[in-house]
């Protein structure tokens, strides 16, 4: 099975990255062979719908489950379309992250995080 | 005739200067194009009976024609559009409306809706109008150009820009008569100035300069004016007693009749302005 | 190491001036000029150039005149208006989504990434300083803004805090500003127009779940309003840490390149300081949840 998370580096030894769509690199790990590949993140570069971007790619590399400090409204609806777990990640390294995972210690989520656009708030009138 | 007031940055005094001068005036409208953060109102208290939405097109696919093929996906630079599992799904508080998807769709299954993003406020005798972006949604151009849409061309129009020098200020001051740059006497407000300045050069739109919160220990605005051959057509005073009516949401023109002069004065300088 | 990000609804609060003066009383910080719209720091902060990039900041369609038939279906399509009668781009209003591209029959049109500033990271005596400078018209996104606090990070050496000053308003920007700060201290007058834009630049800050601060300046201008402002914090649990008086003295100084704490105005230094370790206190007691 693969998972992906959202790293700050090419390594497992990296500190997890809080952002999803910005998130600097994915870490892709095959959990049955342990093999990884860091790939880095080209939605951070876009000016704006980084969220779906990065979610598209996730889905299109046929992850199962993406575990990452917040996901945005938008990437989420993604994520759920392409019917990938979410998993709150610890701000530690990928490796304490995958360690976690593995136990089953890591919260599954489902209700969205902040996200740039996809906010529900509408202004107040005055 | 219509004048456009902006600055650098925020909070310099520009609402001050665009609500004084409309107060000051007979037969004139205002329009806020600050549609991220209307404030005219807050000095011209105006009742705002009427409203209505600016809507923009926002695409909606039809899943039983959609075969899931993404080439809409692929030409959106927003990336407003993904598709899983040979379905392609819409964001629309990321589509900017481009309409790029509806060309390439092959099966037709793209069609469009409007959206809702933001609303225009208007007294009932349309002198008075503001718009408001709703918040989270990432354009404000189409506001911006649908209160220009009701710019009234046989009187004399103040439009309050949007601070900084971005798109949204270069919608608001295109086909104005004039611009009014309004600084402050700091090495901030000088900076600011200066890049207010290169946009309506650039722009080649006529323009002057209102010193606001001027003071005798700083003249740099005044100095960088003179070396660059920039009209300075009013200086407000920096006094505590101007700043206490500001945050009471009241304007020294109300405040003072003086003011009121200056600010026609500045008016009838600018019109003579315009002609020659 | 701890991100505290500086903003307020409006511009022209005293943002940046709180955030230069604790770049003097702050040790063992970065600094981060996210206000890319309007930047600021960098009058106060002169450094040595560390590093400087051309940003690059959306594409641009671009028409190759040598190719095109002016069959003016690029122009019909554009919805933005980018393109004039003579079939030229007005770079000013593309937007880059590339319809044009997709109807030219000539295949005469193309999208090219536009530079539209450019970023600098700093060494300066009160720390490593990241900002960006953008061309005229051109506009911040939160691209940039994400650039500007990515690069202070190549620059890491265990420092304790990284100050942010936000850029005013709610927008794209903004958020981008703010995510993944672990504190949001909002910068307020006491006008009409203040409150308003407080209760909206709170409403991100919540929306993003990270504890929010006010410091209230020239809080004596209107004591009215003052006190509508803190009880809205009451009301909405954001702490004000900081109450800093009207005092020509602070422009004065300013317009001798100076913050207040380096003119040695001791009351408005004593009332930043003051305003920092309330945070620190804050801070430490959100945390202990």
């Amino acid at each position: 099975m693969k998972i992906g998370l959202t790293s700050t580096g090419k390594t497992l030894d990296s500190m997890m990255d809080q952002r999803f769509g910005r998130a600097s690199y994915f870490i892709l790990l095959d959990t049955d062979t342990s093999e990884f590949e860091a790939l880095p993140n080209e939605a951070s570069m876009t000016a704006g719908g980084s969220g779906t971007f990065a979610a598209q790619v996730i889905a299109d590399k046929g992850v199962s489950a993406v575990i990452t400090g917040n996901v945005g409204p938008n990437a989420m609806n993604v994520l759920k379309a392409a019917d990938i777990g979410i998993y709150r990640g610890y701000p530690a390294t990928i490796n304490d992250n995958i360690e976690k995972y593995k136990r089953g210690r890591l919260e599954r989520v489902d209700q969205a995080g902040p996200s740039h656009f996809g906010m529900s708030l509408k202004r107040n009138k005055k | 005739m219509k004048i456009a007031v902006l600055s650098g940055k925020g909070g310099t005094g520009k609402t001050t200067v665009a609500a004084s001068l409309f107060s000051c005036l007979d037969r004139c409208q205002y329009i806020d194009c600050d549609v991220e953060e209307p404030n005219g109102a807050i000095f011209l208290k105006p009742d705002l009976p009427v409203s209505c939405p600016v809507n923009v097109p926002t695409p909606r696919i039809d899943p039983a024609k959609c075969n899931g093929c993404g080439s809409c996906r692929s030409v959106c630079r927003f990336n407003a559009i993904t598709v899983i599992k040979g379905r392609a799904l819409l964001f629309p508080e990321l589509c900017h409306h481009c309409g790029a998807c509806l060309i390439v769709c092959e099966s037709e299954a793209i069609s469009e809706k409007d959206r809702e993003i933001g609303i225009i406020e208007t007294n009932s005798s349309g002198t008075f109008m503001h718009g408001r972006l709703h918040i989270g949604e990432p354009v404000s151009i189409p506001v911006i150009r649908a209160l220009k849409r009701r710019l009234q061309e046989d009187i004399p129009v103040v439009l309050d820009c949007p601070p900084g020098a971005s798109c949204a200020v270069v919608r608001s001051i295109e086909g104005c008569d004039y611009c009014l740059l309004v600084a402050e006497p700091t090495p901030f407000g000088l900076h600011d100035l200066n890049i207010a300045v290169q946009l309506v050069r650039k722009m080649g739109i006529p323009f002057a300069v209102v010193v606001n919160k001027a003071s005798d220990t700083d003249r740099s605005v005044q100095k960088f004016c003179r070396q660059n051959g920039i009209e300075i057509v009013l200086e407000i005073p920096f006094s505590k007693e101007i700043a206490q009516e500001y945050s009471r949401g009241i304007l020294p023109v109300v405040a003072n009749p003086e003011w009121k002069k200056k600010f026609m004065e500045l008016y009838t300088h600018v019109e003579r302005g315009i002609q020659t | 190491m701890k991100q505290i990000a500086f903003v307020s609804g409006k511009g022209g609060t005293g943002k940046s001036t709180l955030v230069a003066s604790l770049s003097i009383l702050v040790r063992n910080k970065m600094l981060a000029d996210c206000d890319v719209d309007a930047p600021n720091l960098h009058i106060l902060l002169q450094g040595d150039v560390l590093k400087n990039e051309d940003y690059f900041g959306a594409e641009e369609a671009f028409i190759d005149s040598a190719v095109c038939v002016k069959c003016d279906r690029c122009r019909q399509i554009c919805r933005f208006e980018a393109i004039s009668q003579k079939i030229e781009i007005i770079p000013m209003k593309c937007e880059g989504c590339g319809a044009c591209v997709l109807v030219c029959p000539a295949a005469a049109i193309r999208l090219e990434e536009a530079r539209s500033g450019q970023t600098y990271v700093a060494r300066t005596p009160r720390g490593t300083f990241s900002h960006a400078l953008l061309d005229i018209g051109a506009e911040g996104s939160g691209k940039l803004v994400t650039a500007v606090r990515k690069n202070i990070h190549g620059f890491y050496k265990n420092e304790e805090w990284v100050l942010i000053d936000g850029s005013p308003g709610i927008g794209c920007v903004v958020i981008a500003s703010i995510t993944g700060a672990d504190a949001v201290v909002a910068v307020t007058e006491p006008t009409k127009t203040g409150l308003s834009d407080l209760e909206r630049v709170m409403q991100v800050a919540r929306h993003f779940q990270i504890p929010g601060f006010v410091c209230i300046n020239k809080y004596d201008l209107n004591p009215e309003i003052t006190a509508e402002i803190e009880e809205f914090c009451k009301r909405g649990g954001y702490p004000v840490i900081g109450k800093i008086p009207f005092d020509p003295a602070v422009v004065s100084a300013l317009q001798e390149f100076k913050t207040p704490v380096e003119a040695g105005n001791c009351e408005i230094t004593a009332e930043i300081m003051y305003l920092w370790s309330r945070l620190l206190k804050e801070m430490e007691k959100a945390e202990g949840f």
